[in-house]
């Protein structure tokens, strides 16, 4: 997104031009504790990638030490909270014109301080003819790394750890970019990389590949024979000129052959029977944009055709397409595409992928840090700090300036832990975490977009008011506005660009941003005082259901899982009432409620299922903190263990708006258990475990769930799932199939969605779900 | 109706996108008694055809492809095999008229494309009602044909041993005694990939726009050549590595890790990117890269269709290949080399000694088939 001050002499390369200058912290972050690099230097475009540790402030949570005090003070906070630095690894990625490779790396050489490091790893056709320059700028050591090898590890990276990273690309339909979900297994697959010439491989697992075929046309034959043809030079003016061209003018089509008869033969007439078969036989003068687009088609259709034909002998049908022939050009994708709809007749399918220029200096990277074992961590994409899709194409954002001179970028921060799928999942295959895709619903997109533009005052008020201390607070605010705002422009006009647009992937670039600008927890102290406040109302909220019949007490639990839901300061709705009526109680809150029939209304299912043998186990996604967790969450759980069913209850490892982390689960669930002999012998028998879930958002996608919770769960055999809250049961897994009972259940909190669903604001939603025999 | 009952002269017309391939017959067992019952149109015909070697400024009568003493349907005689290009074609049907062939009450059959394409001015123009034959079924009947037959009394089919040396290169005739299965590689302007089980048992597998059109229009455009000879003479004077990028320009030598070659070629045209590299290459280099690019591109996709349709032999033939050793040699290698020797690459004589396709011949065994 960022640009430099100069224009570049286009995308030849071939002059290197030193009179930028690049926005320093915009581009190169984090170079002061930069290691490890790794550069893949291609026709055009050089590709730099490096390991920096970042330091995050974030908010731990800690109890009191309550030792030797047997009554707590009513105006004492549960628990205190503490900003404190923690340093997280972070991957950078940066793509820039190779004509600006000369002043970079002049940046790099003077911006890089604590570094240990003493060799780089350089792939791609430029290195060589880099080396030296590399090696005298930056005093390091070029090691040379192969190509295929460093694509395909880029490609099984990317693959695995980017949701929404490999796309079909469909021109005439709306979107044009349709996202996959990511396999569970992404092997085996074929890679098609298109560079001068065509390479495909099969790749069967992460350390196996093989190179089963080619071919010698490709983006150099495109490139080389449309320059001699056009006399047009560079390869994106040819492209551009093929967009413009007819190639029927060049082409001998089936109906020049036939005449008009290709029909009444059920042979379709446009369809190329010779490329440039025209003007061979034809005394005439072509044009330049006529003989491109023959061109492009003549090599598209080849490649497709080959592609398919070994995608056909190796019995594949998922074919990633590459290289700078395809790299962010809407016109090849397009050609590439229908080609392989032709020639399989639908049975495979082209694939692209988000960050494919990026495939070659990933894996060189991580060639050269494989003593950091970085394949065995999750990595997640900063949407903060990455660039979107086409942000560099002009055919798509022609407000944006040329290419030459647009630097991309991408950063992808290491997860804690690794992240697995959820093993209830009934296909994780076909596993969709979110319910409407907003790519293609325009009248949700502009709806949810507008919503988040108009809920930025708020956030940036409470960011502010976060940090009463900090002197930049509002200067930081500032700049998190700014950042988030353009974010939500850039979706207004490119809603693909970072994968499929979602409620979720809004709400998490949020959460990302403020994370930038070092808002790590707007929430930590309003998720305190209402936890202390929902603590001193447990025991009263207990007896109260204590003191009710079994089958009223089922309703009331159940009423009170939805009541703590309408707490939620995500919801702008209910953020008005709590900023303004801090007071607004639990029976309020439960008055609030829809009667029954609820919207959505299986609790009469449910009910009779309560009158069957207990469950075995159950895993219970918690939502909110304050009301929600304790007066909601922790009777409803009671309740389970009381029936003799296990829990295992699981909450986001990081903060992202009033939803319950882990951590203060923990000292929620300690605070309990001292109150409740239920909750405190079950933890101590580990009838009650807590967990986290291995994300940091609102929402919840079952695909991505940290490794110990799907152990725990394969373990204790769960047998029933809740999912609680409008991000995690609305948003996203409205429409999850589980292989064991389920429970989804939330307050429509949000007046349009409400009306979307056919009900009203504080509508509810309870659905009970048992997987069918 | 037969052919047999049919009245001379006996013609056959394959009808491509760039040629049309034109045999007739002529009939050497006529009678005293036919000869004069022969209306003069009849015999002014066979004169024409049989006396010249040339018609009009495109037309041409490849003599030394003539079939002789041949016995067709009981009638013994010469095939005659005459070509011209496709836009000529109004002016042939004009002809047709004027020189009055339906008064002749003849059959005038047709494949090709063109069959379709110009029946109708057939019909309005020349008053002549084409017999229209399905074009793949007179391809594979007539390589079958014509292999039975043979050439002249020589073997038909053939391969190249050593296709590489030029020196040990041999042309070794190859008994298709064995037919099926077969891959039939058709190259006209486009090209059509045929798998063939049996004599009636076949089908379409795929087909590539990359053709001889290609290699035409393409040499037009990069040399300004205005014939497919010219074309072919050029490029066997040329050098396509100067054009091409081969492995070794890029690898230094073999590309090991992928068992590639250094002599391979990397990118086609892909020298071409460079400014330089452009100002220094010749109009043969040009046309020899040309045909280089469309051979081995039909080469890799005849061999994935081989190897997917599980047959090893692969039989070439189509008018790309008429005096087009480089082309045909190219093809017996490449097919050798990358399967590893599983695949046998055949050409067709009539290819191989010069002039006219196969699509003629295979058109004579459809005319028989149908008609007879």
């Amino acid at each position: 997104m960022a640009e430099c001050g100069a224009s570049g002499s286009g995308s030849s390369g071939d002059s290197l031009d030193k009179s930028i200058t690049l926005p320093p912290d915009e581009i190169f972050r984090n170079l002061e504790n930069a290691k490890r690099f790794a550069i893949d230097i291609g026709g055009s475009l050089t590709k730099l990638a490096y390991y920096s540790t970042v330091q995050h402030k974030v908010a731990k949570v800690r109890s009191f030490d309550h030792s030797g005090k047997d009554t707590e003070q009513d105006h004492e906070p549960p628990y205190e909270i503490s900003v404190q630095e923690e340093v997280t690894a972070r991957l950078h990625f940066v793509k820039f014109e190779n004509t600006y490779i000369e002043a970079c790396l002049d940046f790099i050489k003077d911006h890089l301080v604590n570094t240990e490091t003493k060799v780089i790893q350089a792939t791609g056709g430029g290195a060589y003819k880099f080396k030296d320059l590399i090696e005298e700028k930056l005093q390091l050591k070029v090691d040379k790394e192969d190509v295929m090898t460093c694509l395909i590890k880029g490609c099984n990276f990317v693959l695995k750890n980017i949701p929404h990273e490999a796309f079909v690309y469909q021109k005439d339909s709306d979107p044009e970019f349709r996202f996959q979900t990511n396999h569970p297994n992404i092997f085996p697959y074929l890679l098609v990389n298109i560079g001068s010439g065509v390479s495909i491989v099969k790749v069967e697992t992460e350390d196996r590949f093989e190179w089963i075929g080619g071919s010698s046309i490709g983006g150099g034959t495109f490139w080389g024979l449309g320059a001699l043809l056009t006399k047009t030079k560079k390869f994106d003016e040819l492209l551009q000129l093929a967009s413009r061209g007819q190639h029927t003018n060049v082409d001998m089509l089936v109906q020049d052959i036939y005449g008009g008869a290709h029909e009444t033969l059920g042979l379709s007439g446009n369809l190329i029977a010779s490329s440039f078969g025209k003007s061979a036989t034809a005394d005439q003068e072509f044009s330049k944009e006529d003989m491109a687009k023959s061109l492009l088609h003549m090599i598209s259709n080849d490649i497709g055709q080959l592609a398919c034909l070994y995608a056909r002998l190796h019995c594949l049908d998922r074919v990633y397409f590459g290289g700078f022939f395809i790299r962010g050009h809407p016109v090849t994708m397009r050609t590439i595409t229908y080609s392989i709809n032709f020639f399989s007749k639908g049975e495979v399918q082209a694939l692209f992928l988000r960050h494919e220029g990026y495939l070659g200096a990933i894996g060189a990277f991580l060639k050269g840090a494989e003593q950091d074992n970085p394949n065995q961590y999750s990595w997640g994409e900063n949407y903060a700090g990455s660039s979107g899709l086409m942000s560099s194409s002009p055919e798509l954002c022609p407000t944006q300036r040329a290419r030459s001179g647009t630097f991309d970028l991408l950063e992808m921060d290491r997860l804690e832990r690794p992240l697995v799928n959820l093993p209830l999942l009934l296909d994780p295959s076909s596993y969709v975490p979110d319910t409407v895709d907003l790519t293609d619903d325009a009248l949700a997109r502009k709806y949810w977009l507008t919503c988040f533009e108009e809920a930025l005052d708020g956030v940036v008020k409470r960011a502010v008011a976060s940090q009463p201390g900090s002197v930049d607070a509002a200067e930081r605010a500032e700049k998190f506005r700014q950042k988030y705002w353009n974010k939500l422009q850039t979706l207004r006009h490119q809603p693909f660009a970072y994968g499929t647009l979602t409620v979720r992937s809004l709400l998490d670039t949020r959460e990302h941003c403020l994370n930038e600008f070092n808002f790590p927890d707007p929430y930590s102290k309003v998720k305190q005082k209402d936890n202390g406040v929902a603590l001193k109302c447990f025991q009263r909220v207990v007896s109260a259901l204590d003191a009710l019949d079994w089958e009223e007490r089922q309703l009331a639990l159940v009423k009170g899982l939805l009541a703590g839901n309408v707490f939620d300061w995500g919801a702008k709705a209910v953020s008005d009432v709590l900023e303004s009526d801090p007071q607004f109680g639990f029976e309020e809150a439960k008055k609030k409620l829809q009667e029954r029939p609820w919207l959505v209304d299986s609790y009469g299912k449910w009910l009779q299922r309560l009158k069957g043998p207990p469950h075995k186990c159950a895993l219970i996604f918690a939502d909110n903190s304050g009301v929600d967790v304790i007066l909601g969450v922790f009777p409803f759980v009671r309740e389970l263990l009381s029936r003799g069913t296990e829990v295992i209850l699981a909450c986001n490892s990081g903060p992202a708006l009033n939803d319950v982390t882990y951590s203060e689960s923990l000292i929620v669930a300690e605070r309990i258990a001292a109150m409740d002999p239920v909750i405190h012998s079950a933890l101590r028998e580990e009838r009650l475990l807590l967990v986290q879930t291995g994300s940091s958002s609102p929402c919840l996608d079952l695909s991505r769930l940290d490794k110990g919770l799907a152990v725990l769960v394969r373990e204790r055999g769960a047998d029933l799932v809740v999912i609680e809250g409008m991000g995690r049961a609305v948003h996203t897994n409205y429409h999850a199939a589980l292989c064991c009972e389920s429970l989804k259940l939330a307050v429509i909190k949000n007046s349009w969605l409400a009306e979307r669903l056919g009900g009203q604001l504080f509508s509810v939603i309870f659905k009970y779900e048992v997987p069918a025999e | 109706m037969k052919l047999k009952d049919a009245f001379f002269p006996w013609f056959g017309l394959d009808i491509g996108g760039t040629l049309v391939k034109l045999v007739y017959f002529e009939p050497k067992d006529i009678t005293a008694e036919e000869e004069e019952e022969e209306v003069e149109s009849l015999k002014s015909i066979r004169k024409y055809l049989t006396s010249n070697v040339a018609y009009g400024s495109t037309g041409i009568r490849d003599v030394h492809l003539e079939l002789k003493d041949l016995t067709l349907c009981g009638r013994k005689g010469n095939l005659h095999f005459i070509r011209f290009p496709t836009h000529d074609m109004p002016a042939f049907i004009q002809m047709g008229r004027d020189k009055n062939f339906s008064s002749l009450h003849t059959v005038f059959c047709a494949t090709g494309g063109g069959a379709y394409k110009f029946e109708q001015d057939f019909l309005t123009i020349g008053d002549l009602q084409l017999c229209k034959l399905d074009e793949l079924d007179c391809l594979i009947k007539g390589i079958l044909y014509i292999d039975s037959v043979g050439f002249n009394g020589r073997s038909q089919c053939y391969y190249f041993e050593n296709p590489a040396d030029c020196e040990k290169c041999q042309k070794l005739p190859f008994d298709l005694k064995n037919p099926y299965p077969l891959l039939l590689v058709n190259i006209g302007s486009g090209v059509s990939i045929l798998a063939v089980y049996s004599k009636d048992n076949y089908k379409r597998v795929t087909g590539t726009s990359l053709g001889g059109g290609t290699f035409f229009g393409l040499c037009c455009l990069l040399t300004g050549c205005t014939t497919f000879e010219e074309a072919l003479e050029m490029a066997s004077r040329g050098d396509s590595t100067k054009v091409d990028k081969l492995v070794r320009d890029i690898y230094g030598g073999d590309y090991e890790r992928f068992g590639l070659p250094g002599w391979a070629v990397a990118s086609s045209f892909g020298n071409m990117m460079s400014k330089e590299k452009r100002e220094a290459v010749s109009k043969e280099d040009l046309a020899r890269a040309t045909l280089i690019t469309i051979t081995n591109n039909i080469g890799s996709i005849a061999r994935m269709c081989a190897l997917n349709e599980n047959i090893n032999q692969v039989v070439f033939v189509g008018n790309f290949l008429r005096i087009n050793t480089i082309a045909m040699r190219l093809l017996a290698y490449a097919l050798d080399y990358w399967s590893k020797g599983q695949l046998k690459a055949l050409f067709s004589e009539h290819e191989v000694s010069g002039v006219i396709s196969c699509d003629m011949l295979t058109f004579i065994k459809g005319m028989l088939f149908t008609l007879c």
